[in-house]
């Protein structure tokens, strides 16, 4: 090794940690692949309600037309007018949550009236998530609120009264995150 | 009467005069020294594209396969602990939770998009994923609902795996997801990211920019392969140490918000119903843990004299410093020792002998991290949370043994 070559690797360790060319041992840092993401492809897939009605579409729905949609889409595995059975039960179960067998429903345990709109809309029906139009998801988040006692029989849901509804429950929850202290 | 008649009828006098336990004594004969292997008198068959376990491990499944009724997917799939040794889970053996079966993703098709409170909104494609920097890590996961029958009453009559199988442990690689947020121009004072994925549940989870920003990566490998379809492939999210739902499998989507979103499995699962009736919401690490997984439940010990117990340790808060184990229900304890590596948020195996004198005995672990957690006795949990939750239990687990062997759960 000549001595101008042993130069240009101190200087080269010096500068970038590493002496082979444009390899550096230095902070991880990204390639920048990332393209830029219109805002329609945004609108395509954002499809997630906040408690305070951000991401809530335009459409609306009461709980009479909720009604006959969930008769068509929902009873076969929730039941008659949210019973449940074969799977969740969605309605009752007020006042269990502090006995030794809790029913945990819309009505006695979930917090935000928003996450039935997000659910339903993003994974209902099973076998046909995101195939309702929002006037039917809506219309069936009504329809479960107004079984539960929640909202009158002729409240109507949409983007402004959605999240105005206040969940029984919701005062029950105890938020633990972040820590105490930290 | 030729030679081959003879040693027949030898054989079959042989039989009558054994039973049936010289007679598989005598099976077992026939490989012992000085006879030569049969499988040293034949070639083995040839090399293959992708290996299986050995065809007399058929047994060894995921197990306790249960899903929503009408549904094949809604469900989840447990390790067998009890056939497992080590810190890794082989990548077929690891845990399954799926809220609406795996769906198949072409990794061509797949995008995953960065967008809200962020400077650019982005879209990665899965091959520009794999150019990026990446970690590797090994770390356990576990469903916060594991466990879960040690709530009940009465202590479940199942094995280790079909009760405590919701955890399994991996090296995972991939790309720490600072990264991405910051080639977005992530607002660093935006407190959550919406975490989604590409399944037919389009299962969503709100996760603290803390967490994002610290240790979180987006997996991409699993123990050295790309993921398996079950597992989120081709890519997902993976919070090291914190409830398995939030390594939100299959991801497609992570939303800069200024508050938690309040999804469904944020808000009517994964809260932690308390006696009171009062949840919990948002507790993330898991705790402190072990179990014994040999002896455990439904194995038999076949005598007296020298075993070894194995178990395996865990914590979401650290690394595990210390387990503890008793024979005696938890009067005296011994310190067990710990097997190499011990990893902070990975599954750490200990093993120590136990010269059993054949007399009834109860089995326990308990396990203390280095934050300073240290597993409580079920009794105390109970007192504490109630009997009415689901997730998050991590109270030790005990094991009778019988004087004719036989291993059970019990309440101890």
């Amino acid at each position: 090794m000549s001595t101008r070559d042993l130069v240009a690797l101190t200087l080269a360790l010096a500068v970038g940690g590493c002496a082979g060319r444009g390899v550096t041992a230095t902070t991880m840092e990204g390639p920048n692949l990332g393209r830029e993401a219109t805002p329609a492809q945004i609108a395509g897939w954002d499809i997630s309600v906040g408690p305070d009605g951000a991401g809530l579409p335009p459409g609306k729905g009461t709980p009479a037309a909720g009604a006959l949609v969930y008769e068509q889409k929902c009873q076969a595995c929730h039941g008659a007018r949210g019973a449940g059975q074969p799977n969740d039960r969605l309605v009752g179960g007020q006042g269990t949550l502090a006995t030794k067998t809790p029913v945990k429903t819309i009505g006695s345990y979930w917090p935000y009236a928003t996450t039935v709109f997000d659910y339903v809309r993003r994974a209902m029906p099973y076998i046909q998530p995101q195939s309702l139009t929002n006037d039917e998801v809506y219309a069936l988040t009504a329809y479960l609120l107004n079984l539960n006692g929640i909202i009158g029989d002729g409240d109507e849901m949409n983007a402004q009264t959605l999240p105005k509804v206040k969940m029984p429950n919701q005062a029950n929850f105890i938020v633990v995150y972040p820590p105490r202290g930290k | 009467m030729n030679e081959s008649k003879r040693r027949f009828i030898k054989r079959s006098l042989g039989l009558l005069a054994g039973g049936l336990v010289a007679a598989g004594a005598r099976d077992a004969g026939a490989v012992e020294p000085p006879e030569i292997a049969p499988s040293m008198k034949v070639p083995g068959v040839g090399m293959g594209e992708y290996g299986s376990p050995a065809k007399y491990e058929s047994k060894v499944t995921r197990t306790l396969i249960r899903s929503q009724p009408g549904t094949t997917g809604s469900g989840a799939s447990r390790t067998p602990l009890e056939s497992l040794e080590g810190m890794i889970t082989p990548s077929g053996l690891h845990f399954e939770r799926h809220h609406s079966g795996v769906p198949d993703i072409d990794p061509a098709q797949h995008r995953l998009l960065v967008h809200g409170l962020v400077k650019r909104p982005l879209l990665f494609t899965v091959d520009a994923l794999l150019r990026y920097p990446m970690v590797s890590r090994i770390h356990f996961l576990e469903c916060s609902g594991n466990s879960q029958l040690l709530y009940q009453p009465a202590p479940p009559t199942l094995t280790v795996g079909q009760t405590h199988g919701l955890v399994s442990c991996s090296e995972w690689t991939g790309v720490p997801l600072r990264l991405l947020l910051e080639e977005a121009g992530v607002d660093r004072s935006a407190p959550w990211i919406l975490a989604e994925g590409a399944d037919s549940a389009a299962m969503s989870r709100s996760i603290p920019m803390a967490k994002a920003m610290d240790d979180a990566i987006l997996a991409l490998f699993q123990n050295g392969e790309r993921l398996r379809p079950e597992n989120g492939y081709p890519v997902r999210l993976f919070l090291p140490g914190w409830e398995g739902n939030m390594s939100v499998k299959w991801l497609r989507r992570l939303k800069v918000v200024t508050a938690p979103v309040m999804t469904k499995d944020e808000t009517s699962r994964y809260t932690d119903l308390q006696a009171d009736g009062k949840s919990l919401m948002f507790t993330y690490p898991m705790e402190v843990k072990s179990i014994i997984t040999r002896p455990s439940h439904g194995m038999t010990l076949p005598g007296a004299g020298l075993h070894q117990i194995s178990g395996i340790a865990w914590s979401g808060n650290g690394a595990i410093k210390k387990v503890d184990v008793s024979t005696d229900g938890g009067r005296t304890w011994v310190d067990a020792p710990l097997v190499a590596p011990v990893l902070p948020r990975a599954l750490t195996r200990f093993r120590l002998p136990w010269r059993w004198d054949g007399s009834a005995a109860v089995l326990k672990s308990r396990a203390t991290d280095d934050a300073g957690g240290m597993q409580p006795e079920r009794e105390k949990f109970i007192a504490e949370h109630g009997n009415n939750g689901t997730f998050h239990f991590n109270g030790i687990q005990a094991w009778s043994v019988a004087a004719n062997g036989e291993v059970k759960h019990v309440y101890a």
